[in-house]
């Protein structure tokens, strides 16, 4: 079976994907300086740490369930503290559980393109996170995905299993270190929700300046299972381009994705989510928001609807806060049963007049009011997030904010 | 406290305002009455300094000052304060967290505040957002007794709003021209009397709000100018209600 999937991926790695400029493997270099495992976190740099933190992983592990770190293509750190979850490298998963093959590559096609082709054939590692039946992670896992060397490209496969009744919480950083100006990072990662678990995956970007990305997300959910994804990209990234796939098989299966996207001046953004309704009752939502202080932003979503009952909406809003950026929505809805309510609402424009000059009225400046204004559009209160996550998240989010801007 | 002189507006390249002046005296509270259309919500919104509102002669002094060429930011400071008839939607921003940008320096007891005008579930939701009509003037006054601005400007605070809520929304802005006060905030008659700085103007169609504040000064704006400025606003109304807005211009100060 391994030996199909690298067929497969071999026939597919000069396949290009269906959106997105192709990036050219040949600017940056495969091999990285390896790093050694550390058993305590305390050893990182105050560097990393900083670095770390700024992408929502927090490198003390207080508050946190289980840690995994990758640095360029070294699993430096890997920790759990609850009865019942897992988080490993997925190199180990694979060695230790032979089943975890049946995962791998199910919910994303090997040879999708070849992004998905290269991550196969060249993977370093990624992560395993798993909960066991009924076990609920009391705090949330982190993991990071960490670019420390210039030039660097970096490729991942991550599983995520929710057995029956589980409920996992997910806060991903994925973040270049001080310093690195150019890379690229290939992720593919698959989840797995069972019968009534969720995952709340929640993603935070915080690339540099010249680093490509390309995430390949699918899911599958259940009876009764939720996946509810926020995905948080503020930093300048020069090509980003992805588009997540949910499949709600099961009865009153639920998707939810939520993004927060920032594009800055230089930044290059295709980032779309879909989903495919199947359950019987299966309910989908998707939110956008986007920013532009200059930045290309294409939004794209897609709910597809196959089954009588079948419930999706889909809203995305973008805020021009320069004159130079661009921002495209593409929603689209498909109902391929009778039955099928699927809607969209999507606006495009600067900030109102009216609202800057109603909170100048309340004695704020005018910059302080567009702040407070762009700060409201970009409030993370709409993911639904847990308090101490959310504050996590807000206190990402505006880091990077200070550090971007 | 307000000087306004020969002001002329214009919204959209048409003259709206036509050489109004205005004079508000601190502790003073003053009505404007006038058909739709004839230039309230200019005036106010001139006064504030929105954009829309292009002065093209005239000018605004407040405390003194020549404001006609301040932002609206600038006029708040100084101690301007406005109620909108129709705010806008804030979303992703609390009441309460923009109550507390609007009010930093100032020292008032916001929660109880909040309470007495039942607003205090709505603290934590987006400003405005899914309000009803008298949730939307409610708010406006907690957000002005958080600002406690000297001279505050009230577009139509009765527009869309139920009886009881009037009486409300009349005490809170009884508290904010130092007439009276929220329940529990009751000020003595001779505080009252002697200690009045604070000055208003107040848009209404209906007249209703005057039945819980007082007022001292009514002036008919019509067609873009003042009439029968310095009557008596109840008297006024009576008249309007009479013979029309078009009585008023017979009598143009």
């Amino acid at each position: 079976m391994t030996e199909e999937l690298h067929v497969r991926a071999k026939s597919a790695v000069k396949k290009k994907a269906v959106f997105g400029e192709e990036i050219d493997f040949g600017l940056y270099k495969d091999n990285g300086i390896l790093h050694d495992y550390m058993s305590s976190l305390e050893a990182l740099s105050e560097a990393e740490k900083k670095d770390m933190l700024r992408a929502g992983v927090d490198a003390s592990g207080q508050g946190r369930t289980g840690t995994y770190i990758q640095k360029d293509h070294s699993v430096i750190h890997s920790s759990v503290s609850q009865d019942g979850l897992e988080v490993i490298s997925i190199t180990e998963a694979l060695e230790k559980y032979p089943w975890v093959r049946d995962y791998y590559w199910k919910n994303v096609a090997v040879d999708a393109d070849m992004y998905t082709a290269r991550a196969e054939l060249h993977q370093e590692h990624g992560y395993f996170i798993r909960a066991l039946p009924g076990v609920k992670t009391v705090y949330p896992v982190q993991a990071c995905l960490y670019i420390t060397q210039e030039g660097l490209i970096q490729d991942v496969h991550n599983i995520v299993i929710a057995e029956e009744g589980s409920e996992l919480n997910i806060i991903t950083g994925c973040t270049t270190g001080h310093g690195v100006e150019s890379g690229m990072h290939i992720g593919v990662s698959e989840f797995y929700v069972k019968k009534n678990a969720t995952i709340s995956f929640t993603m935070v970007h915080n690339w540099a300046e010249n680093v490509a990305v390309r995430p390949r997300t699918g899911a599958t959910v259940e009876d009764g299972g939720a996946y509810l994804s926020n995905y948080i990209c503020m930093k300048p990234v020069r090509s980003l381009q992805m588009y997540p796939t949910a499949i709600l098989d099961g009865k009153s299966s639920l998707a939810r994705f939520h993004s927060i996207l920032v594009a800055q001046p230089g930044s290059h953004m295709d980032v779309g989510s879909r989903v495919i309704l199947r359950g019987e009752q299966s309910r989908a939502e998707i939110i956008a928001r986007s920013v532009t202080r200059g930045g290309y932003i294409m939004n794209r979503g897609h709910l597809l609807g196959e089954v009588a009952g079948a419930k999706g909406h889909l809203e995305c809003r973008g805020l021009m806060l320069s004159p130079h950026g661009v921002i495209a929505a593409i929603p689209e809805l498909e109902a391929r049963a009778e039955g099928v309510e699927l809607s969209h609402e999507a606006a495009v424009g600067k900030i109102a007049e009216e609202e800057i000059e109603y909170l100048m009225a309340r004695g704020l400046s005018e910059e302080d009011a567009t702040a407070t204004i762009v700060r409201g559009f970009l409030n993370v209160k709409i993911m639904g997030l847990p308090p101490a996550l959310e504050a996590e998240v807000q206190h990402a989010i505006e880091m990077s904010e200070q550090s971007g801007l | 406290m307000l000087d306004i002189a020969d002001l002329h507006v214009d919204v959209d390249n048409k003259p709206i305002l036509r050489g109004v002046n205005l004079h508000i005296k601190p502790g003073e509270t003053h009505v404007l009455f006038g058909p739709n259309g004839s230039g309230k919500s200019t005036l106010i919104g001139a006064i504030m300094g929105f954009g829309r509102y292009r002065i093209t002669s005239g000018k605004i002094v407040f405390k003194g000052m020549d404001v006609t060429s301040l932002s609206v930011h600038e006029r708040a400071e100084l101690g301007i304060g406005i109620a909108f008839q129709r705010p806008p939607v804030l979303r992703g921003v609390s009441l309460q967290d923009l109550l507390r940008i609007s009010s930093a320096s100032r020292d008032t007891n916001l929660e109880a505040t909040a309470k007495e005008l039942n607003l205090e579930s709505f603290l934590p939701r987006d400003v405005n957002y899914g309000f009803s009509g008298g949730e939307v003037k409610r708010s406006e006054m907690l957000q002005l007794l958080a600002q406690d601005p000297d001279l505050v400007l009230l577009d139509e605070p009765e527009s869309g709003v139920d009886l009881e809520n009037i009486a409300l929304i009349g005490q809170a802005i009884n508290q904010l021209l130092q007439k009276d006060g929220l329940k529990g905030q009751e000020r003595s008659r001779r505080e009252i009397k002697t200690g009045r700085q604070k000055a208003g103007l107040i848009i209404t169609h209906t007249g209703y709000i005057l039945d819980y504040v007082p007022a001292d000064v009514g002036h008919v704006l019509y067609e873009g100018k003042m009439s029968c400025s310095g009557i008596n606003p109840r008297e006024l109304l009576g008249c309007i209600h009479e013979m029309g807005y078009g009585e008023c211009t017979k009598c143009v100060v």
